[in-house]
Order: C-alpha cells, then structure tokens, then sequence
C-alpha cells in the first residue's frame, strides 16, 4: 500500500505539469469573465436604445400620463385622423403608434385601444403600456363610484407573512433565496466537477492502455491500488484548478466591475428578492442577509457539503475509470457513458425542480438516499433543514456503495486494462467481473 | 540443482476458454528458461500468474521456497510484451518512478540508474520525454527499468522484437551477464536461434498443455534422428550412390565443400553403431566430412507442434 502516495504524486505532477491543463486553467476564468463583460455590455446596449412611441389621444383621458424617460419617448400628436398619424409614424423612426379612440364610457375604451407598428412589440414594452392604462383607467372608474384617489392610497395595506418553523425560527423569503442559492451552487458545482475529473480520470486510463505501460505498473503495483491513486491524484489536481479558478474569477470580476462599472448581482434572482424583500438602506439589506446567512445550518452543510461532494464525486470517479478500463479508445467510450451520465442529469433535474418546489417531498426524499442521486439532491436539500440522521444514513448508504464501487470497478479495471483490440460489449464486461 | 521458481499444476479459465491446463515448470536458480509455444498458446497467461497479475484458478506458484505472495514482486523483473511508457514523461523521472515501485528507494535508484545510463551510454537522454525517443531508445529505457531492482527472477517476453541486430546483441549479452551474475531467466520468445544461444531449459506449451520440457540438450537427445551428413570422394558415384540407398534411408544434402564428393544425409538405424558406418563409408572411398545432424530448437519446435 505504499505505492499509493508515490502514484497520487505521479498523476497529480503530470497533471498539474500538462500543458493544455495550464492553459486551460489561466484561460477559463477571462473566457468567463469576458463572456459575462460581453453579455453585461450587450444588456446594457440594449437599455440603452431609446424606445420611442406616437400617441394618438382621441379621448383626452390620458393627456398628463405620458411622461417621456430616459428610456422611452412619447410623442404625443394632436389633431390629425388615425391615417395620417400612422403614415407618420411609419415615415420616422418611431417603434409604435398607440391609439385611444374616443367612447362613451370606460368599458368600451378598454376593448377598443390599438397599438400599431411594423413588427410585434417586445412583451415588456406592452405590458408597460397596458399596466399604465389600466391604472389610470382604474383610477377614473373608481372616481366615477365616487372614491378619490387620496382615499384609496390610503386604504392600502402592504402585507408580508411572517414566516416562521415550529421551533420558532423565523423564516423568510431572503432565507428560503439563500437556500436556493446555496443548495443549488453546491448541487451544480458537484455535477460540474464530476463531469469534468471524471472525464480526466477516464482519459488517464486509457492513456495507460493506449501507451501500453500498464502491464508493466500492474506488475509491481495491484490494480486496486493504481485505480484509487489515479482516483486521488487527478481529485487533486481537479481541487487545484478549481480553487485557481474561484480565486481568479473573485479577483477577475472586482477588476472588471469596478474598472467597466457594471453591476454583477443587476438582474439576478438574489437581487430581486433582496429588492423585494426589504425597504430601507443597502445597510439593511446587508445585515439582513448577515442574519439570514447565521440562521442556515452552516456547520451542519459544510461538513455535509464536503462529505457529499468526496463521496459522490468517488463514487463516480470510479465508474469512469472501469469504463476507461474496459475500452481501447476515447470514442469507444460512448455506450458506456451514458449509464453514468443518466443519474447525473436526473440528480440535477431532480435537484432544481422537486426539491425547489418541495423540498421534503417524497420525491426528494427517495432521491436523497439513492447514492447516485443523493450527493446532488442531498446538497441541495440540506439547506432547508433535513433531520440529521437522515443525512447520515444516507452518508453511510453513499460511502457504503463506493466501496462496492471501487470493488466493481477494480474487477473490470484488472481484466479490461489488459485487453486490447476488441470493443467489449455489456455482457462480456459482466463476464469479467467473474474471472 | 536449486529450483528458483516451481509452478504446480496450474489452471485457468477466461469464461468458456481454458488458457492453462494442469501446467507445470521448474526454473533453476541460475539458468535461462527458454518458455515456448505457438501464438495464444497460453505462455503469456502463465507470465501473468507468475507476475501475480492475474491468479491461477487452481494450482499454486512457489518462488524461493515461498508460496508466491505480494511482497515477491520486488524480486520478478518482468519485461511484458505489450510494452510502452508514458510518453509525455520524461526519461529519467519515468525511470525512477518505475524503480519505486519496484521498492527502491529514490537514492539507490538514482545511483543504479546513473550506471545503467552510463554503460549503455544513454545518459544524455535523462531529460527527453519519451516521445522524442525512436522505439529502440525507448526499449532500452524499458530494459534498464526492468532489471535496475536486481531482481532474482527475470521474464523477458520477446525481448529483442524493436531491436536492431547490434542493439538486440547488445541486450543478448547483458541478460548472459545477469545470469552470470546470479540471476534466473525466463525468456519467451519466438526468435528459435536465440532459443538456441540463450536457452539451458526449455518447456513448450500448445493449446494450453505443457507438450515438452526438459534440458535442451536433453530434447535434442531426445529428438536426435541418428541422422549424419557425410561427404565422400569416390571414383564410382552411381554405384556408391546405389549399394547406400540399399542399406540406409538416404537424403540428398548440400554443404559447402572444396571437394568434388558426393554428399547426402544417411540415417542410421540403431542396430549400426557408429563406428561400424564410419568404416563402412571409409572402405568405400575416402571420407571428407562427417556430422552427426542435430535437431535444431525450431525443428523440434515445428516436430512437436505438429504431431499434437
């Protein structure tokens, strides 16, 4: 058993020292900066273009509501038929003609109002529009019953339920964001790192085979023992790059937003439900999200989040290396990859709509035990509180099963590294595990 | 003579197909043993058992006076047939890995693979990686990494295929002078004329079953014809040719010669000594040449296979 550290250090070096691994680990983080500047720079053009619309107001109901902003530019013309006003608008560059026709009472007007332009207009745009006309048109027919508009304003009650568990934790609707957030980062980065060091590991198996060197290893060292070190040692090399990765992102993304001024939460949920969720400074909202991140079981999902992620990702690390085994070739890989990748996926999309939906569904429940699905699903749950003994059996199930995995695989890993030339098949693997 | 290495009895089934069947070899401390046979024969499943790589369903391997065990990897040195390195590695960091394993440790191995290096005169190529290296470089990379622990058993699987005629002479001596230093070879091959130098002790194997084993000299006794080829000056060459064809099996035979003579090979039966043939040939002309034919590891090889 000696041999394992000396084979980690072997596979971690040559990973580390492989050129397209360098590279790659410098490149992605700018390609992801630089695609989330590009596609931060592009949402900004797009707001920036002033939307400029004609309105045609035949009944004069409207004539103060129409304010131009920066974004969009009313222009509202007077005295000329609905013709000659669509004529204009087509002849200049205005996106849209609104026309309010002149009627005896509300109702009709409400069934009667056009917008007209060259294409469909964008959903926000029209929502835009009809939101203000309903409003107004609202507030006249609640003048017409005879309340005025001091009164309803100050008729209207703002509700917001107080959340709260059993035990009498307060609960909110920033905490139940952050668990999401939490759950989910946690679930998908696991998924991400498997698919990627999976591969990895996969590949430096059948470099062996392809290299033809490891009959010469596997006489000096049991297959078991080269499977778990090519395991660990590419796991590492996996940890380096991915830590190489957050931290130059971190750095990557202060420089581009503090130097382009572009705000990286702008538009995304947690900053939606920040805005909702809370009136008041940016001091408050901060201390509000300090207090909600205290009330996550942080401890409890740290130590979870480190068992799963070590787990999970073992458990399929040795899948990908027995497949590596049992082929000659990267392209043969293909039948046998998607038994591997079918639990992955299902996990993922059980993860992000069940557990979302409901985290202590049955659903959720079954698919947190089951050791290909529990790392991601366990993950995503745990934030939301899952009594501990079911995270440990389902723990004990996962480290229980990658032991019978590694067992497994070392069967087909010792009889495939040593097969050459044939495309093995479902059954003949399944002969191997008998020999 | 001490037995290095005693395999008894060994079997083993892949699925429905037997790759060994009941085989047994003994190996003597200090000898090369020459492990014959037809391609899938089941040689190389036998190296494999040996090497500990994969287990024998039945029967039992017994090196030193040990049942074979874990630890005994550091005394085999096993060069494979299928055999590579890694490629992006470089020469010296592969080497020393290699040598690890084997249990050395990375001083000792350092120290044994700069004298390796030096007396093949390699040692400029420390730094290249593998790949820079043509096939024949990298085999002997490959040779110095399976002797470099001093191992007490050596398997060498086609040892010389990659090599050209000086290099492959070249490792033919180094594996005579290990030998000669204590160390016992099993050598497998299908090149026959090295079989023929290298080997004291051969066994073949065809379709799984041990058919032959023995000393080689023993076989080749064992496999002598009492055949001789013989050259003979005469003044009457039809007539000679007639009264030999009448009293022995004659076959026609061509060697080089400065003389006009008639030449053939005549076998003997048993119940004519040698002597008696020699005077007979000398009383009917003068005699030039005379060899007794002895069968060669190839013609045994090809005899034995055939009649199984």
């Amino acid at each position: 058993m000696n041999h394992l550290p000396l084979i980690i250090k072997r596979e971690y070096l040559t990973k580390v020292r492989n050129k397209s691994f360098i590279i790659m680990t410098f490149l992605t983080p700018f390609i992801f900066i630089g695609i989330f500047a590009l596609v931060a720079y592009l949402s900004s053009l797009n707001s920036d273009t002033v939307r400029k619309i004609s309105i045609l107001d035949d009944s004069g109901l409207f004539a103060n509501e129409f304010n131009s902003s920066p974004h969009t530019q009313y222009k509202i013309l007077h005295k000329v038929s609905l013709e000659e006003a669509k004529k204009e608008t087509e002849t200049e560059e205005i996106n849209g003609l609104l026309y309010i026709p002149k009627t005896e009472n509300l109702e009709d007007l409400s069934k009667e109002i056009t917008f007209y332009s060259e294409d469909s207009p964008s959903l926000s745009m029209m929502s835009d529009i009809n939101d203000m006309l309903e409003r107004k048109v609202n507030t006249l027919k609640l003048k017409e019953a005879g309340i005025d508009s001091e009164t309803i304003k100050n008729l209207h009650i703002d509700i917001r339920a107080n959340q709260e568990t059993f035990k009498g934790k307060e609960t909110s609707k920033l905490g139940s964001g952050l668990k999401l957030a939490f759950g989910g980062a946690a679930g998908y980065l696991l998924f991400m790192f498997i698919i990627i060091y999976g591969n990895m590991i996969m590949r430096s198996v059948i470099e062996e085979k392809t290299s033809r060197v490891i009959e010469v290893i596997i006489s000096s060292v049991k297959p078991r023992v080269l499977l778990l070190g090519k395991i660990f040692g590419t796991t590492l090399a996996g940890i380096t790059q991915f830590l190489i990765w957050v931290v130059l992102i971190l750095v990557l993304m202060t420089v581009v937003t503090s130097v382009f001024g572009i705000d990286p939460a702008a538009g995304s949920p947690s900053q939606q439900i920040i805005e909702n969720s809370v009136d008041g400074g940016t001091q408050q909202i901060l201390h509000d999200i300090m207090l909600e991140v205290n009330n996550l079981p942080l401890t409890n999902l740290i130590v979870m989040f480190i068992l799963f992620f070590v787990g999970g990702y073992l458990l399929y690390a040795s899948l990908y290396a027995s497949v590596g085994a049992a082929v000659d070739s990267e392209t043969d890989t293909q039948q046998f990859m998607m038994p591997i990748l079918m639990p992955l996926i299902l996990a993922v999309y059980v993860g992000f709509f069940t557990v979302m939906d409901n985290p202590h569904g049955t659903v959720s429940q079954v698919f947190s035990y089951i050791p290909f699905t529990s790392p991601v699903v366990m993950l995503m749950r745990i934030p939301f509180g899952v009594p501990i003994w079911q995270q440990i059996i389902s723990v004990v199930i996962l480290f229980g099963t990658f032991i019978g995995m590694v067992w497994f695989a070392a069967k087909i890993y010792r009889v495939g590294i040593l097969m050459y030339g044939k495309k093995p098949t479902y059954k003949e693997i399944f002969k191997w595990l008998k020999y | 003579m001490e037995k290095l290495l005693v395999v008894n009895n060994v079997s083993k089934v892949y699925g429905d197909y037997k790759a060994l069947n009941n085989v047994s070899i003994e190996v003597e401390k200090g000898s090369i043993f020459g492990l014959l046979g037809p391609n899938g024969a089941g040689k190389t499943t036998l190296i494999r058992i040996i090497n500990q790589i994969t287990m024998p369903d039945t029967g039992s391997v017994i090196l030193d006076g040990e049942p074979l065990q874990p630890h005994h990897i550091k005394y085999i040195g096993y060069l494979p047939e299928e055999r590579g390195l890694y490629k992006t590695m470089k020469v010296g960091e592969q080497a020393l890995y290699l040598a690890q394993l084997k249990g050395l440790s990375k001083q000792e191995a350092k120290e044994r693979l700069k004298y390796w290096f030096d007396r093949l005169q390699i040692g400029d190529w420390w730094d290249k990686k593998i790949q820079e290296l043509s096939k024949g470089m990298a085999q002997k990379i490959q040779f110095v990494v399976t002797v470099l622990h001093k191992p007490k058993l050596l398997i060498f699987d086609e040892p010389f295929s990659g090599f050209d005629p000086i290099n492959a002479n070249l490792i033919k001596d180094e594996i005579l002078k290990l030998r000669d230093e204590g160390a016992t070879v099993i050598f497998s091959t299908h090149r026959m004329e090295s079989v023929e130098e290298m080997c004291d002790h051969i066994a073949l194997i065809h379709k799984s079953n041990k058919i032959l084993d023995g000393k080689l000299i023993d076989i080749k006794r064992q496999y002598r014809s009492n055949m001789f080829e013989i050259g003979l000056i005469t003044t009457n060459h039809a007539a000679i040719t007639a009264s030999l064809k009448e009293k022995f099996e004659v076959f026609p035979a061509t060697f080089k010669s400065i003389n006009d003579e008639l030449q053939y090979k005549v076998k003997v039966p048993d119940s004519v000594s040698t002597n008696d043939f020699v005077n007979y040939l000398t009383s009917q002309g003068q005699l030039t040449h005379f060899v007794e034919v002895i069968p060669s590891a190839s013609d045994i090889f090809i005899e034995t296979i055939q009649k199984n």
